[in-house]
């Protein structure tokens, strides 16, 4: 393939993971934010975000796009629900305490990934997209008749694929708009300012961790059905997005969310264009090296704020 | 039990347990010991039953079970009834060794039986050996004849990657093209695919223009496809693990309509229904197959037979859910060793762990097996010295979302230099 053609598909399947990925760290991003709470089993609620959608798409059974829509709509809520139910079970009770949270969303995630492969099955499950057609892309050239469109061999993307770039657009837009503009988002922000502040104001700071915890398994699980019908509903694949997630997170800032979303689409970006061109174990590579580097350089994070 | 009597610095009440316990055990061992010629012969069963492995691992267990039943029903073998132990390896490497440590050490096997991803039989067959338990792998891998594995390691009931490969050559460049591009997975198997085909393509004067490996926990796939050469006349694909629809339907994706000739195995396509949505551009093209999954027009009693046995449909699904399709290329492995393991049994006048390498040797001496009920995929022709069977490989065509035969090679087809005499080899 041409150098062009063959940037421009690399670049297409970068911002697919790129676009899933935002969605699934912001919602690590959101927890740790508010929270302080490093969220290990985060993957595993991705996990189950694309395993009830998987059950949702064919319980409903009638046109794909029926069961896909009411997957998008249910699947994530129902994470939610359970996140939050974790949250009260088990987070409350141990404080938030940091060290301790950690080990407890590790004994989360083995629950949840073992639950799933007792219920579930350890197949791997396919979803039909709501809609997918194949759109081959054109490329240009100067020619012998002076500049032309062409439409190169093997160049294109999917209908489904463009959706999702667009579907993660929109919702990260109206998450931030939540955030900034709405009295919810107010009360969130002043609990991640200063929780004990929050409470002497009258801010139910333990109802607004449940939500937040809910909130960013919810976000997870969004993007696990937007990627649901590119992928499989599978009992491993929460481990991928967990360790990305944390890449992003801690490239962009624990906590700030414009630079998650710069780091999404930078790790994103890498790793479509990096494998394409040489291989993904380059592109972990260079993951993995971007973080080192953050850290010796920017411990905060790109647009981590400092807090001395 | 060495762990429970090690010296330990001071007595605590665990290690007290421990030594009650196993002074509690020993009477039962010695009783055990003493009626076994009447207690049933133990097949260790390592089954992928989680992991990368698991729609394998589902069918070999159905398999198993019914070929275990039939051989029960004709009266076990030197009149003891069989017995299966089966234990998740979760199809990973470190723990099917810990695995087959188990099928020796603590459940007494006689043999252990059934590992079919190849990395999980390069970490598990070298434990058999040191605990001198024959272990019968159903795996494919090139890795028993190559003479990397050891005397109590055999492969019987199922062709070797090489020789299918070394089958397939003639076919994909007198009929499809002599420009290659391989897809295959980055691990033992996906390499004896990359390397035994090469070869075998370019005696038939074709050559392989590029060399695609991926990862086998891979889930996107278009990324690797731009690497494709323009020039390529056929795909050769090759895909395992839990991702395997994704991949055949992105591949699909990718070449649109203007595709080169395609040339899988159906371990691309093993357990998913070949009539899926985005697979329609299969139609067409052509897959190697273990054993035919649909029904042929000619099929023979014997297929019949052990359809039937195993519950699979004329679609290759089970008969209890069409959605569950089966892994019909590679199960009929357990089946035919399972038999095999019984007439060498038989042979050797097997009747405990200390026949276990006159088990070894009886089947050694094993050549030609016919067509039969023992065999329904095919006659086999066993090399006792390299401890690897050949057979009869199969070329289906997409013909209306059906598998159709299109060609049968012969076992001359894929019979190879021995590159290994495991006879030398002492117990």
């Amino acid at each position: 393939m041409e150098f062009g053609p063959h940037l421009l598909l690399a670049s297409l399947e970068g911002a697919t993971t790129a676009a899933v990925l935002a969605l699934t760290a912001m919602g690590l991003s959101i927890v740790f934010g508010v929270m302080r709470v490093v969220n290990v089993a985060h993957g595993e609620f991705y996990m189950i975000g694309a395993v009830l959608a998987w059950f949702i798409a064919t319980s409903v059974g009638a046109h794909p796009a029926l069961g896909f829509v009411a997957a998008l709509l249910i699947a994530p809520l129902l994470v939610g629900f359970l996140a939050a139910g974790v949250d009260r079970l088990i987070l409350r009770h141990i404080n938030y305490d940091p060290e301790r949270t950690i080990v407890a969303t590790i004994g989360t995630l083995y629950i949840l990934q073992q639950t799933t492969l007792m219920t579930f099955g350890p197949d791997a499950r396919p979803v039909e997209p709501p809609f997918n057609s194949r759109i081959a892309l054109p490329w240009f050239e100067w020619g012998e008749n002076g500049f032309e469109f062409y439409f190169p061999w093997g160049l294109s993307t999917t209908s489904y694929k463009l959706f999702v770039i667009a579907a993660a657009v929109v919702i990260l837009i109206t998450l931030w708009l939540a955030i900034t503009r709405t009295k919810a988002g107010l009360v969130m922000r002043a609990t991640q300012q200063d929780s004990d502040m929050a409470q002497a104001f009258g801010i139910p700071v333990k109802t607004v961790y449940s939500v937040v915890f809910g909130l960013g398994a919810g976000l997870a699980a969004i993007g696990a059905v937007l990627v649901v019908p590119i992928q499989q509903a599978y009992y491993l694949m929460g481990h991928d997005p967990l360790l990305l997630s944390f890449i992003v997170v801690i490239i962009g800032g624990l906590g700030s969310l414009p630079g998650t979303i710069i780091a999404a689409i930078l790790i994103g970006m890498a790793d479509g264009i990096i494998s394409v061109f040489f291989t993904p174990t380059l592109a972990k590579i260079f993951a993995t090296l971007v973080v080192a580097m953050v850290l010796v350089f920017r411990p905060k994070g790109l647009l981590g704020k400092s807090t001395s | 039990m060495s762990k429970l009597i090690k010296p330990t610095p001071t007595l605590t009440r665990r290690t007290l347990l421990g030594t009650a316990a196993a002074a509690a055990a020993t009477p039962l061992l010695g009783r055990y010991a003493q009626a076994q010629s009447s207690e049933p012969i133990r097949i260790g069963f390592q089954v992928h039953r989680t992991g990368i492995g698991a729609s394998y691992g589902r069918w070999y267990d159905r398999t198993t079970t019914a070929a275990v039943k039939r051989i029960n029903d004709m009266g076990g073998i030197n009149g003891r009834p069989v017995e299966i132990v089966a234990e998740d390896d979760g199809t990973d490497p470190k723990r099917g060794a810990e695995v087959v440590e188990k099928f020796a050490t603590q459940h007494n096997c006689d043999i252990g039986f059934g590992t079919l991803f190849s990395h999980v039989v390069y970490g598990s067959a070298p434990r058999a050996g040191e605990l001198k338990l024959p272990y019968f792998v159903v795996s494919e891998g090139h890795h028993v004849a190559s003479g990397a594995l050891n005397r109590w390691t055999m492969q019987p009931g199922i062709t070797d990657v090489k020789s299918q490969v070394q089958a397939m050559a003639p076919f994909v460049a007198d009929n499809l093209g002599k420009k290659v591009t391989m897809i295959y997975p980055d691990f033992a198997f996906g390499h004896d695919h990359r390397d035994y085909f090469s070869e075998a393509i370019e005696k038939q004067g074709g050559e392989v223009v590029a060399k695609i490996a991926i990862p086998p926990s891979e889930t996107s796939f278009t990324k690797y496809f731009p690497k494709i050469p323009r020039d390529t006349e056929v795909i050769y694909h090759v895909m395992i693990g839990p991702a395997v629809l994704t991949f055949v339907k992105e591949m699909g994706e990718f070449f649109g309509p203007s595709k080169p000739e395609i040339f899988g195995f159906l371990d691309s396509l093993e357990a998913v229904d070949i009539n899926s949505p985005g697979l329609e551009f299969l139609e067409g093209t052509y897959f190697w197959e273990g054993n035919p999954r649909h029904a042929q027009a000619d099929q023979s009693s014997h297929d019949k037979m052990y359809r039937e046995a195993v519950g699979v449909d004329e679609n290759g699904a089970s008969v209890s859910d069409a959605k569950d399709v089966s892994t019909y290329s590679h199960m009929f492995g357990c089946w035919e060793t399972l038999n095999i393991v019984k007439r060498g049994m038989e042979a050797a006048d097997y009747k405990g762990i200390a026949d276990r390498s006159k088990l070894i040797e009886a089947i050694e001496e094993m050549s030609d097996m016919p067509l039969s009920d023992d065999h329904p995929q095919g006659a086999k022709r066993f090399n006792g010295k390299t401890h690897q069977t050949f057979g009869h490989q199969y070329i289906s065509k997409v013909d209306s979302g059906k598998l159709v035969l299109a060609h049968t090679s012969s076992i001359e087809d894929t019979l190879y230099e021995d590159e290994v005499d495991y006879t030398a080899q002492s117990f």
